[in-house]
């Protein structure tokens, strides 16, 4: 298939950047949408041109590289999948499709697609663990046993693999989403009460400090999140940010 | 003592390593708040070493060239982590756990390292819910198992199909609370280009700021390497896009032995390869042969009809098919071990049973486990006479699940339904057992300079267990290098800091400006993806499941003539000192193509048939591998000497005091 693409190039942090278009042609629809850029790249190099560049990694899904607002919609048109994930059967001949990077003040564009994403970074450094040593003598793995609800419910939470959709899916630009999937992780573990109340406090005050939005119930995250990580999440750690408030 | 000197300490197998903990120089705590170590590498090996030795108060340097620790292909580990805990009181033990693997290494691998290996597994596990990884429980609150290949007992822990990613966040957890302490200072978006000697030891590195092209000193007392495997040396593979070999070739290059690059995994059910485009293969869990058979048609006609498109899998009875795994194997079938399980899949496709356009894919089918679930379910809920239909969509809610997130993710790249009809799957590149040597302390032949997870050849032998690469990074991590590297830096207290505008930190900088440069000044014929993709049909055709000594020989010559091709004709755009993703390819394709020729060069001087290196000139008539105890019970540990085909080989003779070396039999 033959498509038009609109995608945003930008040198650096510092310049200022710009929607440009390419027609590619001879797109089959079992590439993925990175392999079509792939292709787009090598075309771009043999012209003598720069390529497009895009976060990606592991390719299936898992590692949270990759970051594409694909028409208008993080990750593209498919639900509860990476742009990794999103193959071009999703497309049609002549079809035009955007792309542009996260948009959003905490996260700023690097090059082209990339942007800088270490404000999650500083996010999980606040407060994203349980404080224990390896000291190879804790105790047994069996000692706690935890309801099975409780544990998949934490795992779920779990699954958030930081890609920042919720974010750039966000009219506030709000990192609520991403953040309630740690302290929900914790939250549903014995393991995590000891710190809870000092976890969800540090937590929140480096969200914003990081510059995200204020949450204002819209859900947007939650339909775009590539995980489906869900709004629970956020409900549950209002809870536990107001029970660590109220503690003092 | 020769220059390889495994420093296994003495004694009992089982007291060895309380033993070594115990005599071992240590460092107090208030010097180790003297000591800098860096860390290349923020994978299960490389996160979880950095927070320990923070931790135990050293300062520490992280480096990854993802955007987060979190992101390192760990992440991507699927079905699970093995530790001996005999929880299912189905007979594990700590020694179980070492033979299987010795067994399973196909008896290449060290007793003392494999033994310690099991013995700390229980650790793991541990440690790991302890942190609040969200492992999968039973009903009862408990954790649960499932088997994995050439096992006899359930002793994987796991975490739905998610598990490296659930091990990595713990590590990058306890990372993260090392870094808000101010002990660890991650560099992300560094890649190391160099690694740095003076006076003959490991003292820094040299690293490019991915984001601002700048190329950074950074000193330490000691180097730790745990940057993953090359399995990216065969352009398709399990791996991320970025996997590399850099930062252990360039340690190599600078004195490291190399040990058995030759033996890599060929793991048995990965999504076929679609077209040309392919960038990478997905891998569908091991964990999915607990439940799902293998097999191919058993009429050549059959097999014709149905890569045609004229029969449907779902259509042919079951007299027609061949379980070969089942057939060949009765007592591990569909079980057997991954270079076992890969060979039997390529030899069934040769011989034209492929069920695919390309002819190489065969059935991973799960309708036996769907129906049996089904059944057994509606017996548990007490339903009279349920119809077929009910018992397979009761068979199917079972199955989703347990392996869910597997079957969406091939359903979303291949479009098809596997709940309703059979996964295509064929052996794809996966794991390299090969890495750098390392010795009882996980340190390389450069003192100083360590290596851990992948990166190190240490535990696995020729072929690695389903499940043990994540025990074994996190063994190295967790509960190995922290100790042993103490004993090493107990000599440096009084060191003080290392400093970088030494010749040395000069001359390698130098090295590293002359390399980009070069690099840049290609007369811009091809493209890099285009060198890595020939580079990777070669590896593929000549070095992969079977090979022979003429192709071998064919492969050396060839690799060399495309490097020289390579460094005259490679095209990369834009400048070095910005962000440039073609240049960072061109860096790793470079190494790559010096690897590719010693790991041919090792495939050939082993005349023997042993785990994952399978040398078509020696097999049994039933097409078993043919293992030369006599004459290769060694790990070949090659020393650099030029180019990769002058390497010279070291030998550290294998002795098993513990084990009866046998024919490896799945039988
Ligand atoms: C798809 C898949 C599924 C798997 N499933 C399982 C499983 O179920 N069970 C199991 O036991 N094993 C499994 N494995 C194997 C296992 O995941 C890996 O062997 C293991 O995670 C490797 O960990 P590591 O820490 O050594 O390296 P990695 O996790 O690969 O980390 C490498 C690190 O090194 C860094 N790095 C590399 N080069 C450089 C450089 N030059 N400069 C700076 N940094 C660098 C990277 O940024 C990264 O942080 C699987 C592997 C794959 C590919
Ligand atoms: S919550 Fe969902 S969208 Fe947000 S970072 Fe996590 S996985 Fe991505
Ligand atoms: S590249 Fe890893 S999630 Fe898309």
């Amino acid at each position: 298939m033959k498509l038009y693409l609109k995608i945003w190039r930008q040198k650096d942090a510092k310049s200022k950047g710009a929607m440009v278009d390419y027609t590619l042609d001879g797109v089959e629809e079992d590439m993925s949408f990175l392999e079509m850029l792939d292709i787009l790249n090598e075309d771009l190099i043999a012209k003598g041109e720069e390529p497009v560049e895009f976060d990606h990694d592991c390719r299936e899904g898992i590692c949270g590289t990759c970051s594409l607002m694909i028409n208008g919609r993080p990750h593209g048109p498919d639900s509860l999948i990476t742009a990794c994930q999103l193959h071009m059967r999703s497309f049609n001949d002549g079809d035009e499709i955007v792309i542009e990077p996260w948009r959003a003040k905490a996260f700023p564009v690097i090059k082209d697609l990339i942007t800088d994403r270490s404000a999650f970074d500083r996010i999980q450094q606040a407060g994203g663990y349980i404080s224990v040593n390896t000291s190879g003598r804790p105790v047994d793995a069996n000692a706690i046993p935890i309801e099975k609800e409780h544990a998949d419910d934490s795992f779920n939470a779990a699954t958030c693999i930081g890609c920042g959709a919720c974010v750039a899916a966000c009219k506030n630009a709000s990192a609520m989403l991403f953040t309630s999937a740690k302290v929900s992780q914790f939250a549903l573990l014995p393991q995590g009460q000891v710190e809870a109340a000092e976890r969800v406090q540090n937590m929140v005050r480096q969200m914003d400090l990081e510059g995200f939005g204020n949450c204002t119930n819209t859900g947007a995250c939650e339909v775009e999140c590539p995980k489906g990580i869900s709004l629970e999440n956020i409900a549950r750690m209002n809870r536990e940010y107001l029970s660590a408030t109220l503690k003092g | 003592m020769g220059i390889l000197n495994s420093k296994v300490p003495s004694g009992p197998l089982a007291d060895k390593w309380t033993k070594h903990k115990n005599e071992i120089d240590l460092v107090n705590p208030a010097n180790k708040r003297n000591i800098d170590i860096i860390v290349v590498g923020t994978g299960l090996a490389g996160g979880s070493a950095a927070a320990t030795l923070a931790e135990l108060g050293y300062n520490v340097k992280t480096f990854c060239y993802q955007d987060s620790p979190r992101r390192a292909h760990s992440i991507a580990a699927q079905g699970g982590v093995n530790a001996a805990k005999n929880y299912q009181g189905d007979g594990d033990s700590v020694y179980r756990l070492f033979y299987d693997t010795i067994k399973g290494g196909d008896y290449r691998s060290r007793e003392a390292n494999v033994y310690r290996l099991a013995e700390v597994s229980t650790n793991i596990i541990d440690q790991c819910v302890a942190q609040g990884v969200p492992f999968a429980r039973e009903y009862g609150g408990l954790l649960d198992n499932r088997s994995f290949g050439g096992v006899l007992v359930s002793r994987t822990f796991y975490a739905k199909g998610q598990t490296g990613q659930q091990l990595l966040l713990g590590a990058y957890a306890a990372m993260n609370r090392q870094i808000q302490r101010g002990k660890i200072k991650s560099y992300t978006r560094h890649e190391m280009l160099d690694l740095v000697l003076v006076d003959g030891k490991a003292r820094g590195i040299i690293a490019r700021n991915l984001v601002t092209g700048e190329i950074e000193r950074h000193s330490a007392h000691a180097v730790v390497i745990a940057s993953g495997g090359y399995g990216n040396l065969f352009y398709l593979s399990t791996y991320c896009m970025g996997a590399n070999v850099m930062a252990a070739w360039r340690t190599h290059k600078k004195g490291a032995f190399f040990a058995n690059p030759c033996y890599t995994q060929i793991h048995p059910t990965c999504i076929p390869v679609s077209g040309d485009h392919q960038s990478k293969l997905t891998l569908m869990s091991e964990s999915l042969r607990n439940d799902g058979r293998i097999w191919v048609p058993k009429k050549l006609e059959d097999a014709q009809a149905i890569r045609e498109g004229r029969l449907k899998p779902t259509e042919l009875a079951e007299e027609d098919r061949d379980y070969y795994l089942e057939r060949r194997y009765p007592a591990f079938g569909n079980l057997v071990p991954r270079d076992v399980a890969s060979r039997a899949a390529k030899e069934r496709c040769d011989a034209g049973f492929g069920v695919n356009k390309t002819g190489e894919a065969v059935y991973l089918d799960f309708d036996s486990a769907i129906m049996r679930y089904g059944r057994e379910k509606a017996m548990t809920s007490g339903m009279k006479d349920p119809d077929d239909k009910t018992i397979r969509e009761l068979g199917e809610k079972i199955v989703e699940a347990k392996y869910g997130n597997l079957f969406q993710m091939y359903e979303k790249i291949v479009d098809e339904n596997p709940y309703k009809t059979p996964m295509k799957i064929y052996p794809a590149v996966h794991y390299t057992m090969g890495g750098l040597w390392v010795d009882y302390n996980l340190q390389t032949t450069i003192p100083g300079c360590y290596a851990a997870g992948e990166a190190n050849f240490s535990d696995h032998g020729a072929n690695r267990l389903g499940a043990s690469a994540l025990m074994q990074g996190l063994a190295d991590g967790y509960f190995v290098l922290p100790y042993t590297i103490g004993d090493y830096l107990s000599d440096d207290i009084r060191t003080g800091p290392i400093p970088t505008d030494s010749p040395e930190f000069d001359a390698a900088e130098n090295d590293v400006r002359e390399r980009i440069k070069k690099l840049m000044s290609g007369s811009g014929i091809h493209t890099v993806d285009y060198y890595h993709k020939k580079l990777g049909k070669i590896m593929w055709n000549k070095c992969g499941m079977s090979r022979n000594a003429k192709e071998l020989e064919e492969a050396m010559e060839e690799i060399a003539a495309l490097r020289k091709d390579f460094w005259e004709n490679v095209k990369v755009p834009g400048t070095p000192d910005s962000k440039n993703q073609e240049l960072e390819k061109a860096g790793r394709v470079a190494d790559f193509l010096e690897l590719g020729e010693l790991f041919a060069k090792d495939a050939l001087h082993r005349n023997e048939s042993c785990g994952g290196h399978f040398r078509e000139e020696y097999q049994t008539e039933e097409g078993e591998a043919l293992r030369d105890d006599e004459n290769f019970k060694y790990v070949a540990a090659w020393e650099y000497a030029g180019e990769p085909k002058d390497a010279k080989l070291h030998k550290e003779d294998l002795e098993y005091e513990n084990i009866k070396v046998k024919t490896r039999s799945y039988k």
